[in-house]
């Protein structure tokens, strides 16, 4: 299945393991922000829901 | 105008650090390389240009946060924002105060460190044109770099990454013209493209560095 | 209708909302596709070997880590005519999703270069003009978290982003005629575009989507963050209030 890569195999996979890693890296970093500031803004949004009702 | 240049270079002056710190500086960056490098002639001749270049921007860079931040700190630059004369022109003094007390003592000492260097010969004269014509571009670039960081209680550093990318072009066609002109080869293109910067920084930056302190007295 | 009303916060929101799966699904595909097609079903260049596969990283992370500036200098330019925050917010958003790319450029181009030029960085003038670039992102990205008011803050970068423009593009000229001047580089030069042909092609075209599609995903993504940060600020500061 894995192809042929010669003498440059290193220097591939390497460049795809790298791109992967740093995009990996800002997805979830994304991701991870993203539910947290979600998740701060419902739990302010409730409290907020309470004093005003 | 003129009494607000005047104003400025005399409390730079008499402020004492911001006049002779640059100049110091600038020496000590010329002193280091080569004991960093070794004292073979060739090699400083060849790397003279950069290095004179790169000591003179840095020690246009260490004074720069000075430019706006005592006039904010005392309310004077509020005043000087609402005063009659436009904020653009206010901004445009404080770089031209900005260069004649960095920029121009460090093109007049150049030469003299040049020959710590082993600067070659033909070099001499473009060292101290391209420093002539290439700091008014440092001093109004850093201008605008202190304009954004005015508000700013540790703006130092931030100054610094804002400001140098900003001066790759200076900085590349300035030592271009001193390397060209110490091997003798025709200097007339990267001397206009250098002139064609600092022209164009010195007339339109300080719209942007007007505009960037508006923002921060807002 | 015009395309004003997608500048209302809580229309965008709505609006990204729904569209956020799909661009998620497609770039996903595309970026699966175009990879798995160039790594596995490409043959290799008679005089690059496999390094040639490095191409569907390196041209799409190139393209748009020029492009994520260019957008932030549009949503930039419309923050200062027009202040609507989330354009404002949406050139926040991208600028570290453009730093990324350009590390991604710079890091599989060195490993490119390794075993192509026997160096691992050489000073060409399309590196050296993307490590200004890189410096440009930082710049950029350090003055957002330096100030605390978030107009401020906007309209500072939008201004820094402006000069930054002209400078980037100042640089590029510079640095191409800095090592023209050095030495010629036209023998390390990129071969890119001129000597491809078709099998490289057609994957590359779906890897470019594929990362002008993630662009579009994680800017959609992160701009939703920013504007439920923001809101999180206004209700904290009502709360201070009551």
């Amino acid at each position: 299945m894995i192809p042929d890569l010669g003498k440059y195999a290193g220097a591939v996979l390497s460049s795809y393991a790298a791109s992967i890693l740093l995009i990996g890296a800002l997805v979830a970093l994304s991701l991870w922000r993203s539910a947290r500031v979600k998740r701060a803004l419902k739990e302010i949004e409730e409290r907020q829901g309470k004093t005003n009702g | 105008m003129i009494a607000l240049l005047v104003r400025d270079l005399r409390l730079a002056m008499r402020a004492g650090g911001g006049f002779g710190l640059g100049l110091a500086f600038f020496l000590l960056v010329t002193v280091l390389v080569p004991l960093g490098v070794g004292p073979e002639g060739a090699t400083l001749a060849k790397i003279a240009p950069g290095i004179l270049w790169v000591g003179a921007l840095l020690a246009c860079l260490l004074s720069l946060d000075r430019v706006f931040a005592l006039d904010f700190e005392d309310g004077s630059l509020d005043l000087l924002a609402t005063a009659p004369i436009p904020l653009e022109g206010v901004v445009a003094v404080k770089s031209a105060a900005h260069w004649i007390v960095t920029g121009l003592p460090l093109t007049l000492i150049a030469p003299v460190l040049a020959v710590l260097l082993h600067l070659p010969e033909g070099g001499y004269l473009w060292l101290v044109v391209s420093l002539a014509l290439g700091t008014p571009a440092l001093s109004v670039i850093g201008t605008f770099g202190a304009a954004l960081t005015v508000g700013l209680k540790r703006g130092g550093l931030l100054l610094s990454l804002l400001v140098l990318p900003l001066y790759v072009p200076t900085l590349i066609f300035g030592a271009e013209v001193v390397k060209r002109g110490a091997e003798g080869m025709a200097i007339a293109t990267p001397l206009l493209l250098l002139a064609g910067i600092t022209a164009g920084a010195a007339a339109l930056l300080p719209f942007a560095s007007a505009a960037a302190i508006r923002i921060n007295l807002r | 209708m015009s395309i004003w009303e997608y500048a209302n916060p809580k229309k965008f929101m709505q609006t990204s909302a729904w569209a956020l799966p799909w661009v998620t699904v497609l770039s996903v595909l595309c970026l699966l596709g175009g990879l798995v097609w160039g790594f596995f079903f490409t043959p290799d260049d008679y005089k690059q070997g496999s390094t040639v596969k490095i191409i569907y990283l390196h041209v799409p992370a190139a393209m748009m880590a020029i492009n994520a500036w260019v957008m932030m200098l549009v949503t930039s330019l419309i923050w200062i005519v027009r202040r609507h925050h989330v354009s404002a917010l949406a050139a926040k958003a991208a600028a570290p999703i453009g730093m990324t790319f350009t590390l991604i450029a710079l890091v599989t181009g060195a490993i490119w270069g390794q075993p192509m030029w026997g160096t691992w960085w050489e000073w060409d003038p399309r590196l050296t003009s993307f490590l200004i670039l890189f410096l440009f992102y930082l710049g950029y990205m350090a003055l957002w978290e330096a100030i605390e008011n978030p107009d401020t803050a906007a309209d500072l970068t939008s201004v820094l982003c402006m000069v930054g423009s002209v400078f980037a593009i100042l640089s590029r000229y510079a640095v191409n005629f800095w090592n023209q001047g050095l030495h010629q580089g036209a023998s390390l030069s990129l071969d890119k575009e001129e000597n491809v042909s078709d099998v490289y092609w057609f994957p590359l075209l779906i890897c470019i989507a594929g990362f002008v599609l993630l662009f579009v995903t994680l800017v959609l993504l992160r701009t939703r963050t920013e504007i439920r940060a923001r809101r999180i600020q206004a209700l904290q500061a009502r709360e201070k209030l009551a």
